[in-house]
């Protein structure tokens, strides 16, 4: 549609064909911004995962609503009171509010350069967290340990020239229409001859079942920030074994001087008085593998946070009661969450499991103060779990 | 739209423009997408290189457009020839407009002086060097990564508006030494002072002495960091020359929006009143869309809070051209650039007329209007204009060991720095500098204080 541009200018003009209806640098650019948003996100995903419930709410994705990035210039100051011109039907000494907070030009100008707030909402696949999380933090892969028994399941594999609609395999087809083709005399359009359909087969899968069992002191010593330090440590250490099982329970166990069980989303609001018995936890965690779990087919983890403060008569049934456990599990772990106090460990519940590393059992324990230790955390447990694994007799 | 008719009105629009007396280059016109021109009212070029701070600019326009705040009818790029977008959404009547607005322009970038400066030292083809950076840079980025690239135009871009236009864009590096000194007079007195000692008279000989650096003040930065940051490779130093090139050519539109938006506005009107030619529904399609252009409130407004400089300019260059001819006003209109034209043209009379008035705002959004007082109307529509709308800051010294010193004066603006964008952008200039870089400034009480990266 250009007029009057035969003399050809240079590439903007003639003959570029177009290449403005193909391509857009504002979405490219804005793409590259979208990157770096998310490159800092990922930079703070303990403290932004810490929200919402996590370990087994539905969604497999995360939702971070953060600012547009600004590019920095000098700037003014903004002064107390701004000035600027305007027009319209207004006399000296008209006072109104200005509800919209329109920008007047003052704004456009060196006061500043915000243009409104625009808040975006990214959306993170959780998979793709860790999967980016366990590569750069160059975290051990666990191998799952194999269970004895067997169950099947429908696998694909391979094409046939029927089959159902819904597993019509596009491409596949496409590619025999392709070679089709090539061949003389061929029809150009689509036939039945070219479709191809992807079959299933049953196969027997060995069973990797997993439970995880996340015990939570909630006595009164533990503050709310402790045990959301808690639950951050405890949605990765989730994310992480999820990897390797395909199937993975989740056990949620609260404790003060008693122990019950939870749902997740009752469990981190749970907030209980009086002091902590750490054995009754533990007990109640034993009752429940009796229960329901057959640690023969089963791999059991056990994460245990607190603030250490385990009552002094308690330790011997609580020592009982947790080489007991760890007998069975593949893993126990102990975070102590100690927002301020960094008494590293110890104390009586972190003796405790240091005795039963000692004791050679796949253990380990962790001082938590604040959430950039998470990671550290995570990266601690894994570590440690992966020489357990080593170490383990097959 | 019928293309053909367009193409026969736009050819007589030019002939009469040019009867007018109007002078411009040729101008090329294209019809393109509403998508790209959105792209380059947001880069300002229609190939410009690429930053993800214009992404951000990029989803702002796309929000404003889908709330149907702003429609783009043409851009216009001066130079020998002219480069104007049409939307291809115009109609008939919006293009024959959009033509005569275009013609306007023209005639402005040919003829006011500051355009014709900053023209001759980009020379007539920005758009054509627009794109030349572009692909440069994305050799750079090709070569070196996008990352390196990306702090580069970080800090280059930053400093997008710390340029001095009144020195040449190609200037040379400042002189390595002191100019010598000049023997002094041999006077009465010099004589018998050297009958006394002679061996003092003849020791006047001094070594060289290296000057400064900078040797004044330094207002451009892009140029001084590009010629004088100790550590930089000469790809970076490219980038920051492109990104002043292409400051020198933004410089003037900046400058002289109110005149140049005016101007143009004003010619659509008089050569549409004038264009026999056109049909008469065509005429009052395009007069309706002439009014859209240059209403100074939104319709359903009773006040607006800023001034719509098509309207301001509009408005000033018909009260010039019926009070004092075309032939003053275009005088004035090579001559002037907003600062001038606001100041000596925007008269009592016509600020009452148009009901422009001043209001201060306070934070908690309460507008007051102020007294009518005319110097400080000019000063509140200047205001953001000034230094390229930021604040004035420049390269004070380099120490010995390559630390950059900047200087602010906050008696020249009255208000000081935002203290935290500075810090930023500081930042940024560390990471091309690689020495310390620091910046005076006050604080809030007007206290000396010193911002320093890393």
């Amino acid at each position: 549609m250009a007029a009057n541009s035969e003399s050809g200018g240079g590439q903007a003009g003639g003959d570029a064909a177009k290449w403005y209806e193909l391509f857009s640098r504002g979405a490219r650019d804005w793409l590259r911004h979208d990157e770096k948003v998310r490159e800092s996100v990922r930079q703070h995903l303990p403290q932004i995962v810490a929200g919402g419930e996590l370990i087994n709410g539905g969604s497999r994705t995360v939702r971070v609503p953060v600012r547009m990035l600004e590019h920095y210039h000098f700037r003014l100051r903004r002064p107390e009171e701004q000035q600027g011109a305007g027009q319209g039907k207004a006399k000296p000494g008209d006072v109104f509010a200005d509800p919209s907070r329109q920008r007047g030009p003052g704004e456009k100008g060196p006061g500043g350069q915000d243009e409104g707030e625009v808040q975006l909402l990214l959306e993170f696949k959780v998979d793709d967290i860790v999967d980016w999380l366990w590569e750069e933090m160059q975290l051990p892969n666990l191998k799952a340990r194999v269970g004895p028994s067997e169950e099947s399941d429908w696998v694909r594999e391979g094409w046939d020239r029927r089959g159902a609609r819904s597993r019509l395999d596009r491409r596949r087809s496409f590619k025999e229409l392709v070679k089709r083709r090539g061949a003389p005399g061929a029809t150009p359009t689509f036939t039945d001859e070219d479709l191809r359909y992807r079959q299933l087969a049953r196969r027997r899968q060995p069973a990797i079942h997993a439970v995880v069992f996340f015990l939570l002191d909630v006595s009164g010593s533990m503050s709310d920030r402790d045990r959301k330090l808690a639950k951050t440590f405890f949605f990765w250490v989730v994310q992480g074994l999820r990897r390797e099982y395909r199937s993975l329970e989740t056990v949620f166990v609260a404790h003060t001087t008693e122990a019950w069980e939870f749902t997740e989303a009752e469990f981190f609001q749970v907030s209980g008085t009086g002091g902590t018995v750490a054995s009754t936890g533990l007990a109640k965690v034993q009752e429940i593998i009796d229960e329901r779990y057959n640690p023969a087919r089963c791999n059991i983890y056990l994460f245990y946070a607190s603030d250490g403060d385990n009552s002094v008569s308690d330790s011997a049934d609580a020592r009982e009661g947790l080489s007991a456990i760890a007998e069975d599990a593949c893993f126990t772990g102990y975070v102590e969450v100690s927002s301020g106090l960094s008494r590293q460990l110890a104390t009586e519940t972190g003796r405790l499991f240091a005795e039963l590393a000692g004791a050679g059992c796949a253990a380990g324990s962790y001082a938590l103060n604040d959430f950039d230790d998470v990671w550290d955390g995570v990266r601690h447990f894994f570590s440690a779990e992966s020489r357990a694994e080593e170490s383990a007799p097959p | 739209m019928s293309d053909e008719n367009w193409q026969s009105y736009t050819r007589r629009i030019e002939e009469l423009a040019a009867r007018s007396g109007l002078s411009f280059h040729p101008v090329e016109f294209e019809a393109v997408p509403d998508t790209f021109m959105m792209e380059i009212a947001v880069y300002g070029l229609p190939v410009r290189m690429p930053h993800w701070s214009f992404g951000v600019r990029y989803i702002y326009q796309l929000i404003q457009r889908h709330m149907g705040h702003s429609r783009l009818f043409e851009v216009v790029f001066p130079g020998n020839p002219g480069h104007a977008y049409l939307a291809s959404s115009n109609g008939l009547a919006e293009n024959v407009l959009v033509t005569a607005h275009v013609l306007g322009h023209a005639d402005f970038s040919r003829n006011n002086l500051l355009f014709k400066r900053c023209q001759e030292q980009v020379s007539e083809h920005i758009v054509e060097h627009a794109a030349n950076h572009a692909r440069q840079i994305q050799q750079a980025i090709e070569t070196h990564g996008l990352q390196r690239v990306e702090t580069v135009l970080d800090a280059a871009l930053a400093l997008e508006q710390h340029i001095d236009v009144d020195q040449s864009l190609r200037r040379s590096r400042y002189p390595e030494y002191l100019p010598d000194r000049r023997p002094p007079d041999e006077d009465e007195f010099r004589k018998r002072f050297a009958q006394l000692e002679p061996t003092a008279a003849s020791a006047g000989v001094e070594p060289k002495k290296r000057a400064p650096v900078p040797p004044h003040p330094e207002r451009d930065l892009l140029w001084f960091v590009a010629q004088y940051a100790p550590e930089m490779e000469s790809w970076e130093r490219d980038i920051f020359l492109a990104v002043r090139e292409e400051s020198f050519y933004f410089y003037p539109v900046f400058a002289t929006q109110i005149m140049n938006e005016g101007w143009a506005s004003y010619w659509h009107a008089r050569l549409l009143r004038e264009a026999d030619f056109v049909p008469q529904q065509a005429y009052l399609d395009a007069i309706k869309c002439h009014s859209d252009v240059v209403r100074p409130v939104a319709a359903d407004q009773q006040v607006a809070l800023s001034i719509n400089p098509y309207h301001l300019g509009f408005a000033m260059w018909e009260k010039i051209v019926e009070t004092q001819g075309l032939e003053a006003a275009r005088s004035i209109m090579t001559q002037d650039d907003d600062f001038a034209f606001v100041r000596n043209h925007l008269t009592r009379e016509l600020a009452e007329e148009l009901s422009l008035f001043r209001y201060s705002a306070r934070s908690d959004g309460q507008i007051k209007i102020m007294e009518q007082d005319l110097p400080a109307l000019h000063e509140a529509i200047l205001g953001p204009k000034y230094n390229f709308g930021a604040p004035t800051v420049w390269a004070k010294h380099v120490r010995n060991d390559g630390t950059l010193e900047l200087a602010h004066d906050y008696t020249l603006d009255g208000r000081g720095l935002d203290l935290e964008r500075s810090r930023k952008v500081l930042d940024y200039l560390h990471r091309v500098w690689r020495r310390p870089v620091q910046l005076t400034t006050t604080n809030q009480a007007g206290l000396a204080l010193e911002l320093t990266a890393p």
